[in-house]
This record gives C-alpha cells, structure tokens and sequence, in this order.
C-alpha cells in the first residue's frame, strides 16, 4: 500500500529530496505539496539574473507542471499550511484543505527580515524573496527612479546591481562599515565597494535606518545621523529568519530553526524537515549546498536505507553580479597559530588570502580573480598539507614556481599626472619625460632638471621609485625604513601616495599600496590614520579602534588603569570660577590627586573610568574644554604675564597665547604640538625650548621653532621676525600646517626640520607669501571638523560602550 | 561546562574589547575584525596594563601600557617578551557570547 507523504512549501530543499525518493523508491509514497508560493518549484537563486534582465521565469524553473503529472504528485499552488495536527496526522491550508499524512516534511524555508523602522509597512517597500519580489521591483524600476537598498550582504547587493541594471538610480545602506562582511574581510569589502561605485550604485556603510518617509508611499529613507534619501523603493534585504513557527505551533522542538537530526527527522518522528527553516547540529544555512545534502539525506531515510548522516561543510561564496569576481570560504580570522598569504595586485584589483593553519588551508578570500578557488576549496576539503608548493600556492595552481610580487606596482599605476613632488607640483610625466629627452641617470640631475625632491626632500623615494620604473634595473634607488613589517614603503611615500592616488579610507591605502597583512598592526594604524585625517578633513571618518587608547577616551592612562583629566586653561589663565569647579569636582568623585602640571594647568588624576563621563559633564558646565593632554595634536600654549602686568613686557604675550591656543586648539598633528609665548627675551614663558615659540620685542615677534626640552634638549631655530600679531597668527599656523602635511607620524618638529631644513621651511611659510597663505587657508579648512569639543560628544552618548563594562557577573551567579 | 551569558557580539566594536566584571577579577572579551571572540584576563602579565584598552591587530592585542604583544588565543607575551595571562573559554551562539568561568577557577584552585 502506497503511504501518503505530504510536503509543507514547494522550494529548492523539497524539490530535490523528490528527485532522489523518485528514483530510490518509486511509488512507494503518494506525494502531496502546499506551496503559499502559487507556482512550480522554480530557481530562487536565479532570481538575481531575472531582475537584472539577464533571463526570465520560464528559464529558471526546474520542475514544470508535466513533472508533478507524471510524478502523480497533487500540487495545491497557492495554499498556506496553517495548521498541524499531530494527534489526528493531519494538516490544513489557509483555504479550508486538509490533507492526512503517514509522514510529512516541513519545508518552508525563510522569511525576510524586516527591520522595526516606522514606515516599513508604505507602499514601496518591499523584501527579495521571491518572484512576486522581483516581478514588484521591475514594475518599480520602470520609473527610473530612485531606489534604496537596505543591506550590504549577498542579496542586497544582487537586488542594487539589477535595479541599476534596469536603469534605476541606487543606494545601498549597510550597517556595517564594510560590505559583505560575513564573507570578505574589511580588503575585499574594500574592492568590492569601490567596484560597485564605479558601476554609479551608491554605498553607504555604517549607515543606520532611522525611519521610512511617506504618506501612502515611499518617498525617502531616514538615517540615524539625520541624512534623507529621497526614493520610490526601498528593498529591505536585512538577513533572513528560518520560517519555522509552523513546527513551533506543532510543539516540534524549535531552536533558531526546527530541530532535527543528522537524519532530518524532528522530534516527532514522522515529520521531517528540509532547507533553511532546518537546524541541525546547531546550524541554520542559508545557501543550497547544505541543503541539497539535506534532501539527499532525507530522501535514503524516507526510501528506508540506512545512509551516513548530514555533515556539516563550509560552502563558498560567490556573488552573482556580472563581471565581478569574488570567492569566500571557511574561516579567514587572523591568529597566531595560523598564517596568512596575501597576494595584492593594485592595478589590476586583485587581492587574495589564503589562511593556514598546520600547513593546511582552513579559509580563503579571493577578489579579482577566483578561478582558483575551487582548487582552494578542494585543498581545504582534502586537508592537504601545502608545504611543498607554499611558496607559490597564492600564484593557483596552475602557477607553480611564480614570480615574486611587484614592488613597484603602485608607482607604475600612477597616472602621468600624479604630483610626485609636492613643494615644486612636479608630475609623474615630467620627471619621466625629463629623464628620456636628456638622458638622465642620477638623482642629483633629475633634481636639477625638474627640481622634483629639490625642496623638502619628503618625495625623495617616490621619485627614485619613478627613476628605477624610467631607467630600469640599471638604477638603484636607496633603500627606505619600511613603516613597519606590514608594508616596504616608507612613511614619506605613503603620504604620497595617499594624496597623489586618492586613498581615503585605511582598507583603500592597505590594497592600493599592497599591504603585506590584511589589518595592519599597532604601528601602521595610527599613523595611517593620522594621514588619513590630516589629508581629507571632512571626508575620512576616523578610525576609532586605530587609536591609541588616550585619544580614543580622551583621557591619560595611568599605571593603575586609572584615568587623568586636565581641563584647558587657555594661555594659563584661570579665574575663581574655574578654580571652583575643579575643586567641586575633585570632592564629587574623590580624586585622589590634583597637580598643576609643567604646562600651566591643572591635572586630576586617578579618575576611574566609568566616572570620566560624568566628571566631564561637571567640567563642560563650568565651560571647559578637553585639554588634549593625551593628543598627538596641540598641547599647551604657555605664556608669560606679558605687558599687561610685567614692568618689562613689550607685546600682549598672554593675549597673543590665548588667540593661538583658541585659534589652534583640536587639530590632530604627526606628534604632539607645544607652543609658548614670552612678553620678552628674559623668557619666563620658557618659549625657546618648545616646538613653537614667540619671543616679543619692540619691534614684533620673533618667531622660534624646532626645540625640545624631553627626551632631547635642543633651544629653538629663529625662524624670524614679524610685525604683528596678526601675522605671527598666520605664519606660526601655516608653519603646523607644512608640518602636519610632511611630517611622519610620531616625528616632533625638531626631527622634521633636521629632516626637511630651515631654509626650506623659511622659505615656504615666510618667504613666500601666496604659499603661507594656501597653508593658512587648509588648515583652517580642516579646523572646521576638528574643534569639536570631545568631552562633551562623549557626555552627550559617543561611544558609550568605552565607559561601561560589557556585564557585570556577580558573586550568586557565579557560585557553583 | 557551566556557560554564563555575557551580551551580544554587537556590544563590542570590531577589533575592540569590552570588559566583564567577575569575582574571578577583570576580563576583557575582544571582537577580531573578522568576528572572532575571545576572553583573557584584564591584566597583562608585565605590569598589569589593562589589556582590553589596546589596539587589536590581528589576534593580538598592543598593551596600552609598554606596548608588549598579548596574543589573544593563548594569552602569551609574543615576541621577546616573557608571560601570560589567563585565557577564557568563550562560547558564540548566533549573536550571543558565554564564558566559562569555572576554567577560571580551576586553574586558580
Ligand atoms: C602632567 C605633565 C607633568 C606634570 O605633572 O607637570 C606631563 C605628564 C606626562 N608627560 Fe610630559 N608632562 C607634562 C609636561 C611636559 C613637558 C614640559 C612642558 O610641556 O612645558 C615636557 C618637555 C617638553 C617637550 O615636550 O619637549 C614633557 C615631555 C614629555 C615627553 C618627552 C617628549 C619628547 O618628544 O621628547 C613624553 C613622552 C612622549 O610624549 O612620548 C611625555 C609624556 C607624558 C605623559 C603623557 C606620559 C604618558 O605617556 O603617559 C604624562 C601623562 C601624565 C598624565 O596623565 O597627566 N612628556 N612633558 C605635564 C603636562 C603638561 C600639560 O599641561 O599638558
Ligand atoms: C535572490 C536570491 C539569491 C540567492 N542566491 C543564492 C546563491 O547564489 N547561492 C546559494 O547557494 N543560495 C542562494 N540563495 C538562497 C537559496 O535560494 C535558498 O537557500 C533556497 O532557495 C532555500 O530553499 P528552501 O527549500 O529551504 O526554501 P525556499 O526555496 O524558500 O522555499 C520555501 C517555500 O515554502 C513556501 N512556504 C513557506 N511557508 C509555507 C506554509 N506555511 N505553507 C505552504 N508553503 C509555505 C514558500 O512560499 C516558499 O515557496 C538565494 C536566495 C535568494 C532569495
Ligand atoms: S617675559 Fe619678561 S616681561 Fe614677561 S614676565 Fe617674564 S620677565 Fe616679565
Ligand atoms: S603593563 Fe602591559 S606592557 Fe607593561
């Protein structure tokens, strides 16, 4: 007697578990399916093809109506299971069906996530799911008009890449600051970024949905910083959840997905269960592979032969968006039992990591170029051991004993117009062209005959790199101090390179310049940072876990892991309203200690850290302001009484500290910036030992910089005289901005200078009018987005997770 | 293993750390940029910086202190450095971390 087999959903995982039962037991079951879907069992991965135009339904189905004929299978199309009904083995659709089973298998797949927004409910808003989904969306995209999409991962991407394939202008907003980042590490996301920017979609990353605007319709996407995009569509493709309440409702056990065994079966043994509503051995899956073996599994226990049950594998991802290539698999984490091979090409877009663990493979991200990921996959499945090809594995497997990588790939990519010398706006083409038409072959000539590297010297090794690239092997250029281990580029020449190739964000410089490791290290990430920072004020966010930790809590560490707060005091002054405030506060917290410290203020340290905060907003009140003690940025501005008070004072050098100290407060530089300023050459200011000074005369101000009084002691280079304040304003902000342009992170003034020379620096901030200036102007471009007062971003909730333990476990709790 | 739940991955920022405070001392939990968690003591083995304030690179972490190299899976002083902390089991379920505390324990005992 035939059995009644009776499958819940009509999707990928029930359709190929039919396959295999047809063919290892035929009629042994009546079959019957409920699909809510009111359709054949078609190919929901090529829906991505559909929507961009590539092919249409009737190519993806898989199983035509003729099939469920010939199968004898009763397909009701468009009927939702409601119930199941254990106790009688029965179950029943929305539209009133009932049907009796001797076994059922529940296979409903998953729900698209919908994100809690107001306005998620509008006309135009829509999730991709199925080709109702895609068949909304192209009617939408007829308009032309502006869609968004909400989510970076695999299926956000393929529904923005086939939106613009049918002529719609896209965002896509990600909430992670890398696309993709389930699958690619933060290089690859990179690429992919930049690729599909390139291709006009719009990518907004860390970009959090605040709320969907419109009456009736969509007309916009709120984010949480206050951005509108306006927009017809909204394609909401935030992850998807196991549709698994049906088996819940049963009383099945229901994890994260209806639970069942390594043989598909759930807790109640004639019903099983299939695809992504599945959770077996603690994984729900989310692409096919898995769930293929599922079905394959499901269908030897259904036929009553005795298979070995499900595994669990890793299954590579790809994305399917014409013409980009891109590959992930396994476990691609750093660790320090693992090794990792980096493979970068910048010009041609390639970056690939293999991860080794015990001389095998255990991940593998390839961007650019995946035609080898199947062997990768297959060397990870197999466990090969990779010693004896590992210096060529990256290379594929069909390149066994490659070729170093090219270090001078990032300069040959540059185009003609690169400015290779910024002091004297030398390009690329230039010192290329210079170098063939008069026959050039020593760095001393090329300075000669094109002036590039003649100034400041900073560019020397981009255009030895440019010589070599020119003259060939025949010419060796000196070898550079390697910012760190992760790069062979030194700090001049990635500062170069960061402007003359564009590079905004730290993933952007790691590929383009082919970083050796995939996330940097403690040296490299602060000060590309900082380059970062000081090259595109207002455009590159900061990377706060590229921070040290003072200048990410704004605060000194101490030994203990206490905290130490000073306050500015502009120019040194104070008055008993501060003092007050200061003294409210060190009783409100019980700060062990108070200091006045060697620059003119006062320090409180001891300050736990959960309490920084709250000390903060007390300080804030009293009006102020972080004194940046922990920055590589401006310190202090010390000053004397000057002649307001001093019998021998010449100019206002209280008045003139205070207006730099207002002036120049916040301003991220390569090494932490002290400047002082003394009313005359008898000096209680102690201004020619700092990086920048002012002595006043009677006939202006004479200006000091380059000294040190720490590690090294060095008195101050005159860097000369001016007559008035307003232009000791100007020249001593234009001489922090050459510096914040050339100097290398870490490097005080006086290094700088020994570096670069006084005359060169004379020459371009007080010689040459029309240059201080265009330092003057960006630097008071990029004080626009750096005074902003940390202390009271944090009081008011930026970054709050910094001053809270995570949790708290207490002595119960924790007791056996 | 007796699991004590401890938040969500999303409470910690990528290569970041948060802490959790217990009766077996700190313990700092660090989130990898690929995701991956793990839990040391929060107390580096040379002058007992505070471990979860350091840059993480990799799966190590700088202490904020003198700089040495912690790596995170074993806790050891990498480089020339000699020492070790204490390593945390951690558990991920979905979004939701747990340590094991009692590893703790036994090994103080
Ligand atoms: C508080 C203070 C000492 C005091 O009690 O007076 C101080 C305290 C520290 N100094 Fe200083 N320096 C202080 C004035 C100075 C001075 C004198 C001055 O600025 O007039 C100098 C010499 C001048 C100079 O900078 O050349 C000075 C030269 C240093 C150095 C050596 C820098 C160098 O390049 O040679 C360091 C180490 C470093 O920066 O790497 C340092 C580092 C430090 C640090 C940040 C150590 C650290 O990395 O944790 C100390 C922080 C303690 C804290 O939490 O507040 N401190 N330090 C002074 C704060 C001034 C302020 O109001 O901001
Ligand atoms: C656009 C897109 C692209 C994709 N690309 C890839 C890819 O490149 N590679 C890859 O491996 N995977 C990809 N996937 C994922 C893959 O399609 C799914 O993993 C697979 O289709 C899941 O199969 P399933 O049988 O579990 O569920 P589904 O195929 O979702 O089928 C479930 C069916 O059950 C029906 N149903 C639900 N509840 C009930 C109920 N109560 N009563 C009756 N019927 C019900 C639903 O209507 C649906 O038709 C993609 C998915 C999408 C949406
Ligand atoms: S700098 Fe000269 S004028 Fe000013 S306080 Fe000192 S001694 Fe007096
Ligand atoms: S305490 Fe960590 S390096 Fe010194």
């Amino acid at each position: 007697m035939t059995e009644k087999l009776v499958i819940v959903g009509n999707g990928m995982a029930p359709g190929r578990m039919l396959e295999h039962l047809f063919e290892k037991a035929p009629g042994r079951y009546e079959v019957t399916i409920f699909n809510a879907e009111p359709r054949v069992n078609y190919d929901r991965i090529m829906l991505s093809p559909v929507l961009s135009g590539e092919k249409d339904y009737e190519q993806i189905i898989i199983h035509g109506d003729g099939w469920y004929i010939k199968n004898g299978i009763t397909l009701y199309k468009g009927h939702k299971i409601v119930a199941i009904d254990r106790a009688a083995k029965t179950i029943t659709s929305d539209r009133g069906v009932t049907a009796k089973y001797d076994k059922l298998v529940i296979a409903t797949g998953s729900t698209p996530f919908i994100l809690p927004v107001p306005g998620n409910n509008l006309a135009g808003v829509l999730s991709y799911r199925d080709l109702d989904d895609v068949q909304a969306m192209m009617l939408a995209a007829q308009s032309r008009s502006k869609a968004v999409v909400i989510g970076g991962g695999l299926l956000g991407l393929e529904a923005a890449a086939g939106l613009a394939m049918q002529g719609m202008d896209v965002t896509v907003l990600h909430l992670m600051p890398t696309l993709m980042e389930r699958q690619l590490d933060p290089a690859a996301g990179y690429l992919l970024q930049r690729e599909l920017e390139n291709r006009g979609l719009k990518v907004i990353c860390k970009a959090s949905t605040k709320r969907i605007l419109g009456e009736r319709k969509v007309e916009g996407v709120e984010l949480a910083d206050g951005t509108v995009i306006p927009c017809t569509l909204v394609v909401m493709a935030a992850g998807i959840r196991p549709s698994a309440w049906l088996g819940k409702s049963a009383g099945l056990d229901v994890n994260r997905g209806i639970v069942v065994d390594d043989h598909m079966q759930t807790s109640d043994p004639d019903i099983f269960s299939v695809g992504e509503c599945a959770e077996v051995g603690g994984h729900v899956y989310g692409l096919v592979a898995p769930l293929y073996e599922m079905a394959r599994v499901a269908a030897a226990k259904l036929a009553g032969e005795d298979v070995p049950g499900f595994v669990h594998n890793d299954t590579p991802t790809k994305l399917k968006v014409t013409g980009i290539d891109l590959f992930s698999l396994g476990d691609f984490a750093d660790g320090d039992d693992r090794q990792e091979i980096v493979l970068r090409d910048a010009s041609a877009g390639v970056y690939k990591r293999l991860v080794i663990k015990d001389n095998r493979i255990i991940g593998t991200v390839l961007y650019g170029e995946t035609a080898d990921g199947a062997w990768f996959n297959d060397l990870k499945k197999k466990a090969t051991d990779i010693t004896e090809m590992r210096d060529t594995l990256i290379f594929g497997q069909a390149y066994q004993g490659g070729s170093p990588l090219d270090p001078m790939a990032a300069v040959a990519a540059l185009p003609d117009d690169a400015e290779i010398c910024g002091c004297n706006g030398v390009c690329k083409g230039k010192i290329v062209g210079t170098i063939t038409a008069k026959g050039l072959s020593s760095l001393d000539d090329v300075r000669a005959h094109t002036k590039a590297s003649a100034s400041c010297g900073s560019c020397t090794g981009l255009v030895e790199q440019v010589m070599k690239l020119a003259l060939g092997d025949s010419y060796n250029p000196a070898a550079v101090q390697p910012m760190c281990k992760c790069t062979d580029l030194g700090h001049d020449d990635v500062r170069r390179l960061i402007v003359a190739k564009a590079l905004k964000t730290i993933p952007a410089v790691m590929q383009e310049l082919q970083w050796k490791s995939s996330c940097g290290c403690a040296k490299c990430r602060p000060a590309l940072n900082y380059y970062l920072v000081a090259d595109w004020p207002g455009e590159y966010e900061d990377d706060y876990q590229s921070r040290y930790i003072n200048e990410r809590v704004h605060a000194n560490i101490q030994k203990d892991g206490t905290y130490s707060v000073v306050p500015r005091m502009w120019g040194g002054m104070t008055n008993a309203k501060e003092l007050r405030a200061i003294a409210d506060v060190v009783d409100k917290f019980q700060i062990p200690a108070v200091k006045v410290t060697g620059g003119q203020r006062i320090d409180m340290l001891g300050v736990k850290k959960q309490d920084l905060p709250a000390v903060w907003a007390d300080l804030g009140e009293a009006g102020f302001v972080s004194g940046a003690a922990y920055a590589k940025g401006l310190r202090t501005v010390k000053t004397c009484v000057g002649s307001e008070w001093c019998r021998f004072g010449t100019q206002d050098s209280t008045g003139l500290g205070i207006r730099l100290e207002k002036f120049m407060w916040g301003s991220w530089t390569p090494a932490k910036l002290k400047l002082a300023v003394s009313g005359c050459p008898r000096n209680c200011a102690e201004a020619t030992c700092k990086d920048i000074g002012v002595i006043c005369v009677d006939s202006g101000y004479e200006i000091h910089f380059a000294g040190a009084a720490g590690l090294d002691i060095k008195g101050t280079e005159v860097l000369g005289l001016v007559k008035t304040e307003d232009e000791a304003l100007e020249v001593i902000v234009a001489l922090t901005q050459m510096y914040r342009e050339q100097g290398r992170y870490l490097e005080r003034i006086y290094k700088w200078t020994k570096r670069v020379g006084i005359p060169e620096i004379r020459k371009q901030v007080l010689d040459d009018v029309a240059r201080r200036k265009e330092y003057f102007d960006r630097f008071v471009l990029s004080q626009k987005f750096a005074q902003v007062d940390p202390w009271s971003e944090r009081v008011s909730g930026k970054d709050k997770h910094e001053f809270k333990p995570m949790a708290t476990i207490g002595m119960a709790q924790a007791a056996e | 293993m007796n699991w004590t739940s401890i938040g969500s991955i999303t409470d910690i920022p990528r290569r970041g750390a948060r802490c959790v405070n217990t009766p077996e001392g700190k313990i700092a939990v660090f989130r990898t940029a690929e995701d991956h968690v793990f839990a040391i003591d929060d107390h580096c083995p040379h002058k007992g910086g505070p471990l979860s304030q350091g840059i993480v690179h990799g799966s190590s972490v700088t202490c904020p202190l003198h700089n040495w190299v912690i790596s995170l899976e074993t806790g050891k002083a990498l480089g020339a450095d000699e020492g070790a902390v204490r390593t945390i089991p951690v558990k991920v379920e979905g979004e939701q971390l747990f340590i094991a505390l009692e590893a703790l324990r036994n090994k103080a005992a």
